[in-house]
């Protein structure tokens, strides 16, 4: 768990976050989201102990980050924004370094080391020598070092900045697969690299927190309405007009629009005050009908961005 | 202490694979070398006592040995700062003291190392001439207390700054105004002369070491600097997480 009470940070007068705060449970992905300067590092910084924070308070896993940092650190691996590479040292050497500098035994690292590098298919550069790799290795050693320790918090600051498409979709499919092991935050202004590996999403303007939620519930707060979309295969009984006049009717909704009517399947864009969705799905299939698609519709996340940002300037 | 033991083998690796460390070693070598020459060997030398060629050796290296462990340690933060590395050691279950001492340690290991290696020259003296083996390890004794006091000034300056260039500057001036100290002790009456004599860098606490005289005094004054500054530059980073 990761809460945050109250917390700020000044550069001299200049307030680059907060006041915010906020919890994060234990597993899965959280995106922070936010233009250049919006306080994105400034906050990761603070939950890695490089930065202390000028008010408030920060815990992870019920651990204060002033008063007991060692031991934050011992659980949480960061990437920064430019990887921590030494460039005199080969990739095998750095991981190793890291490693006893993280606290592994000078046993058990050896081992450790080539386990990350097989994870993050580094085995061939093993001896070269990091100012030789390229920026998408760069990346994939940093990622490496961060985890070598086996934290249970991975930070990564703007991952995939400065990659081509082939590399980010490849760091991006490395991501995913440490949300198995590891809660992961990650930083980005590219929207589409959070909406692809996050759950959750934190969005940041002028170092204050504007949203925070799913796709969906940032979706819906800024609406002030859930938008469910909802498919029904067509039968020989099912009418659209009938089934839209059925779901109008139905506590909470407001408003009912077909938007396809495509055989066998038609499809109903439903404005509702709460999320509904399980007690639509009990009263359609009471009335006999075979609901086939029934989910929370976002906008996507570009456009929920900039509105955010949008509504903040007005 | 982990940390420390990681960081002191990373610092003396990287003494072996950087240009700087054997730039240094050659520079610092062929220096004492050519001094020893004209002091010793050359035409110009002259008659004089073995003991007193000894302790002129171990004055102009004390020069050389500062120089040397000032270009050393101004870079081991500030580079850190600037690679972006800082990050990673700030971020690991070290301490800030053991950052410090473990990249000290390492510099001091390998300024022993260059001061070393001119053992020769005084060999030399003992083959040809008559001075105490206790003259030559008292004088190397007091060459690595000299070398440790301005190596932690170097890292207390290489803490301030990401710049090497400051760090440098910063540190050649503490230095050489801990140097002037002796010189101008000489020219201000007391009790101002006895208060800079007591702080000089040289002079008074490095003759003794020189003329191959261990006083109590000068060792502890020299584990005072070389505290004193580590001691500063462990706070400094610890201050810097505050910015």
């Amino acid at each position: 768990m990761i809460r945050l009470t109250e917390v700020s940070k000044y550069f001299g007068e200049k307030r680059a976050l907060g006041p915010i705060s906020f919890e994060i449970s234990p597993g899965g992905a959280v995106g922070f989201l936010g233009l250049n300067g919006a306080g994105k590092t400034t906050l990761l910084r603070i939950l890695t102990t490089d930065l202390r924070s000028s008010t408030g308070e920060v815990e992870i896993g019920g651990i204060n980050v002033v008063t007991s940092p060692h031991e934050v650190r011992k659980r949480v691996g960061y990437l920064p924004e430019t990887p921590p590479l030494y460039r005199d040292m080969t990739v095998g050497e750095y991981l190793k370094f890291v490693g006893r500098i993280k606290g592994l035994s000078p046993d058990s690292v050896s081992d450790r080391v080539r386990e990350v590098e097989e994870y993050t298919q580094l085995t061939d550069v093993h001896w070269e020598f990091t100012r030789n790799l390229s920026h998408g290795y760069r990346q994939r050693v940093g990622i490496a070092q961060a985890m070598i320790h086996q934290p249970e918090l991975l930070i990564l600051d703007e991952p995939t900045k400065g990659l081509d498409p082939v590399q980010v979709l490849e760091l991006r499919a490395l991501i995913i697969r440490l949300k198995e092991e590891h809660t992961i935050l990650v930083s980005s202004h590219v929207l589409s690299e959070i909406s692809q590996t996050c759950d959750r999403v934190f969005v940041l303007n002028a170092g204050e927190l504007i949203a925070s939620g799913t796709e969906e519930e940032i979706s819906a707060n800024l609406a002030g309405t859930y938008r469910i979309m909802l498919g029904v295969r067509i039968t020989a009984d099912t009418q659209a007009a009938g089934l839209t006049h059925f779901v109008r009717r139905l506590p909470d909704i407001t408003s009912v629009e077909l938007i396809q009517h495509d055989d066998p399947l038609l499809t109903l864009s439903i404005q509702s005050t709460t999320d509904c969705r399980a007690h639509l799905n009990r009263s359609l299939v009471k009335a006999g009908h075979d609901v086939v698609r029934l989910e929370l519709d976002s906008n996507d996340l570009e456009s929920l961005f900039v509105e955010l940002l949008g509504h903040k300037v007005n | 202490m982990n940390g420390l033991r990681v960081i002191f083998r990373r610092e003396i690796n990287a003494y072996l694979h950087s240009y700087v460390g054997y730039i240094v070693a050659a520079t610092v070598l062929m220096l004492d070398g050519l001094l020893f020459y004209t002091q010793a060997l050359g035409p110009a030398a002259g008659e004089r006592l073995s003991g007193e060629v000894l302790a002129r050796f171990f004055y102009t290296a004390s020069g050389l040995t500062a120089i040397a462990a000032l270009v050393l340690s101004v870079r081991l933060i500030a580079e850190e700062r600037q690679l972006g590395t800082q990050v990673l050691l700030n971020t690991s279950p070290v301490r800030d003291w053991e950052i410090v001492t473990g990249k000290f340690s390492a510099a001091l290991v390998f300024i022993t190392g260059i001061t070393l290696s001119t053992l020769y020259m005084p060999l030399m003296i003992v083959v040809n001439g008559r001075v105490s083996i206790a003259q030559i390890l008292v004088g190397y004794a007091g060459l690595v207390l000299l070398g440790a006091a301005v190596l932690a000034i170097g890292i207390f300056a290489t803490s301030l700054t990401r710049s090497q260039l400051v760090a440098t500057a910063v540190g050649a001036a503490v230095t050489a105004v801990m140097f002037l100290f002796w010189p101008l002790s000489i020219v201000v009456d007391p009790p101002m002369s006895r208060v800079l004599s007591a702080l000089a860098l040289h002079g008074r606490h490095f003759s003794g070491f020189q003329q191959g005289l261990l006083h109590t005094r000068d060792v502890f004054y020299y584990f005072a600097v070389t505290y004193f500054f580590l001691l500063l530059a462990t706070k400094v980073l610890e201050a810097k997480r505050w910015e």
